[in-house]
């Protein structure tokens, strides 16, 4: 099995590439990345002239709902999405039912993903038992048996002394702690953010201060133990700034942000239409700025969708009484390029490693994230120029709790190869 | 009575409304005390109009001074009991208010704990939405008899200090009442601890206090809220005993304000809490023509969303 891509623009960070470039594929692997490399027989070449070609894109933070609520997604349909937007890995987190906190679990995940193809996925293990904030779950059998990271996500880890623990066992590991950032006794039932709009329309409010106690602390205990931390979905000036300050310090520590946060502020949610209810809520525009200027400085590493899927009936509800989250996987890429990219407040090579560079390091998926001999031939084709308009009728999730519908812009995902096999083509939509 | 200029399809809050619409509201129930006072306290301006008391909330008061401003006019009226209702058996709001529509009222006055449920109505129901109270957001009928009252007691409804004290945080009473004078260009005065009054409520053209004597220095309106024990629980301040101390209205802490000042509750009042018992019953105290004037002010609400332009009042 060959693929020969030809006469696309090669855009790899890590290599440090962006030119014109042929790249071979065969038997799943990159085999040669060259300026001209001639056809062979019976190769079949896929014309990339006038297109992006990047390493494979990973979404490092997806909610698949598998198993036990399929009726919001399985990994079958988010797998469909996820090579819609151009992903070719997403590592899933834990909040399944049963929670993925034994290997048992992960293997099922794994072994569902084998049946389902298309995409690569990777389990990300909780880091309690049962996401109860307690006891620390099997660690070393759960990197055996394939969980490439630990989180509680949904959840923040509160007791100090657990974190401290799961930063310290994971260090042997060689693995990293993803933390939701979330003081529970501060969020309460909070809603939305808490401020001037969150009074004015007599919502429970979620102070910045919960996301950034839990930053903060954790950034303090890494400082000592230097285990891997990312800090996923942070929403808040003062969490790039606490993040920025421990960088300089040389603490080891990763984070990303989510097209939402980066796209949307708070005065979405004046209308109470619970699709912009997620969490961490919808900030400010101040802190939306600051968001961009984290990804601009290098502050923060990765972009991630926390892809979470509800149903129409859970979503078609008082604002208050439905669940916290939004749909991304399928939107990520083209809302962000066209919104920062296009306005060139990123460039793409940023934005690259921002989708795949990055993502590959944090998650230490060692011959990802780049396209290079030898590596799973994980590939993201873009077209520049293609128009998109976001349509509820295009979206291969389940789920239609999408902030981004009826967005428009210019740039979209082409093809989707994972391991040398075309998995998604715009031309046969 | 003035030419109907009235063009809001629901009454969702304050928020929405402009100053003529206030003023229209006011002229109206105004029109409607009258009828109020007669002998046979009934006009046909709603006849054959159907009007569902929609209420998730226990409500004696805003429940029946609904219906009983329904029935004035003639309308018919439904009292949806949610205790005894389908929601027990799970049924979504969204589920209730279509069945409910498919028998064509023309009116649904919902009272809900969740903030926005009314505005959540109008994205898919057929009939006017009044919200009779959503969660810790609005409660516009609330504030436009307040705002009668006022008128009736003071004259006017300008140049005045509004100074209310209390739970500001979650009352949806407050923030009505914030909206409607910060529209007519009085001066706003909010009392209570920083736990319960935010400082971002300045952006509202409001001004914030902690101490009560300051706050109601020279007021001409003192508005108590009801203090929820359960807010104690809570720890937005350490005891029912504590904040009588420092936020309960008495004689001594009236007497700071305005000569001519009077002194509102929306209902009910815990006496010897927020409020001391004599202050209550003393003349200053319009509490019980507040209720009064919220027969006449939803009177006019429901008129003025459903009524008939050409059946006149008399």
């Amino acid at each position: 099995m060959k693929l020969l891509i030809k006469g696309g623009r090669l855009v790899d960070p890590a290599a440090g590439i962006d030119r014109v470039m042929d790249i071979l594929v065969e038997n799943g692997k990159v085999r040669d990345v060259a300026a001209a490399i001639k056809k062979a027989a019976n190769c079949p070449v896929l014309d990339a002239k006038g297109l992006v070609v990047a390493p494979g894109f990973i979404d490092m933070h997806v909610h698949l709902r598998e198993p036990g609520q399929e009726n919001k997604e399985s990994i079958a349909s988010g797998a469909r999405a996820a090579v819609h937007g151009g992903f070719t890995s997403v590592a899933c987190m834990a909040n399944t039912d049963p929670v993925n906190d034994n290997r048992s679990v992960t293997e099922y995940i794994i072994a569902r993903a084998r049946q389902v193809g298309l995409v690569n996925i990777f389990p990300v293990a909780a880091v309690s038992r049962g996401l109860q904030g307690e006891n620390l779950v099997e660690m070393a059998d759960l990197v055996e048996g394939g969980a490439v990271a630990f989180s509680d996500d949904g959840c923040c880890v509160m007791k100090a002394d657990l974190i401290r623990k799961a930063l310290e066992y994971a260090r042997m590991l060689g693995v990293p702690i993803i933390e939701h950032p979330e003081d529970h006794s501060i969020s309460a039932e909070g809603q939305v953010n808490e401020g001037f709009i969150s009074y004015k329309y007599g919502l429970r409010g979620i102070l910045k201060a919960a996301e950034e106690v839990i930053v903060a602390r954790d950034l303090i205990l890494q400082e000592r133990i230097q285990s891997r931390l990312h800090l996923t979905h942070i929403s808040t000036a003062g969490s790039v700034g606490l993040i920025r300050n421990a960088r300089r310090a040389k603490t080891p520590v990763s984070c990303d942000v989510t097209p939402h946060h980066l796209l949307l502020n708070e005065e979405r949610v004046q209308n109470y239409d619970p699709v912009y209810k997620v969490k961490p809520p919808l900030r400010t525009e101040a802190d939306r700025l600051e968001l961009i200027r984290g990804l601009q400085d290098g502050t923060i590493d990765c972009i991630a969708s926390d892809h979470a899927p509800h149903t129409r009936d859970d979503k078609d509800k008082e604002f208050e009484y439905a669940p916290f989250g939004v749909i991304g996987m399928e939107t990520s890429f083209p809302v962000v390029h066209d919104r920062l990219v296009r306005t060139k407040l990123l460039t793409l090579n940023r934005l690259v490693e921002l989708f795949a560079t990055h993502p590959a390091r944090v998650l230490g998926l060692k011959d990802r994230g780049r396209v290079k001999p030898g590596y799973p031939a994980d590939l993201t084709l873009l077209d520049l120029k293609k128009r998109f308009k976001i349509e509820e009728s295009d979206l291969r999730s389940k789920a239609n709790n999408c902030p981004f519908l009826g967005w428009e812009g210019q740039g979209a995902v082409a093809y989707t190869i994972v391991s040398g096999k075309i998995v998604y083509s715009y031309k046969n939509r | 009575m003035k030419e109907r200029t009235f063009r809001q399809d629901h009454l969702l809050g304050i928020e929405h409304l402009s100053v003529d619409d206030i003023e229209t509201i006011l002229e109206t129930a105004e029109a409607f005390i009258e009828v109020s006072s007669r002998e046979v306290k009934k006009v046909p301006a709603l006849k054959g109009k159907t009007v569902v008391n929609l209420f998730f909330e226990n409500s004696t008061r805003t429940r029946s001074s609904f219906e009983i401003a329904a029935k004035r006019l003639s309308a018919d009226l439904i009292n949806f009991n949610s205790s005894v209702s389908s929601l027990k058996k799970g049924e979504t709001l969204k589920d209730t208010v279509l069945t409910l529509e498919a028998m064509n009222p023309h009116i649904i006055v919902i009272r809900h704990s969740a903030s926005g449920s009314p505005h959540y109505l109008t994205t898919f129901a057929r009939s006017s939405i009044v919200n009779a109270g959503d969660g810790f957001h609005e409660h516009p009928t609330q504030a436009l008899l307040d705002a009668l009252t006022i008128q009736q007691r003071l004259r006017t409804l300008r140049n005045l200090k509004i100074a209310i004290v209390g739970d500001i945080l979650h009352s949806r009473v407050a923030l009505s009442n914030i909206l409607l004078h910060q529209k007519l260009g009085n001066e706003i005065a909010l009392v209570g601890p920083p736990s319960l009054v935010p400082a971002e409520f300045a952006k509202l053209g409001a001004t914030v206090y902690y101490d009560i004597r300051r706050g109601v220095r020279n007021a001409d309106v003192v508005m108590m809220l009801r203090v929820q024990a359960e807010r104690g629980a809570r720890n937005y301040f350490p005891s029912i005993r504590e904040y009588r101390n420092l936020f309960a209205i008495n004689r001594d802490i009236f007497s700071l304000a305005s000569k001519r000042a009077i002194l509102m509750h929306p209902g009910p009042i815990n006496r010897d809490v927020e409020i001391e018992t004599s202050m209550a019953d003393s003349d200053r105290s319009v509490i019980l023509q507040q209720v009064t004037n919220g027969i006449a002010v939803r009177m006019a609400v429901l008129y003025l969303l459903k009524g008939e332009i050409h059946e006149t009042l008399n």
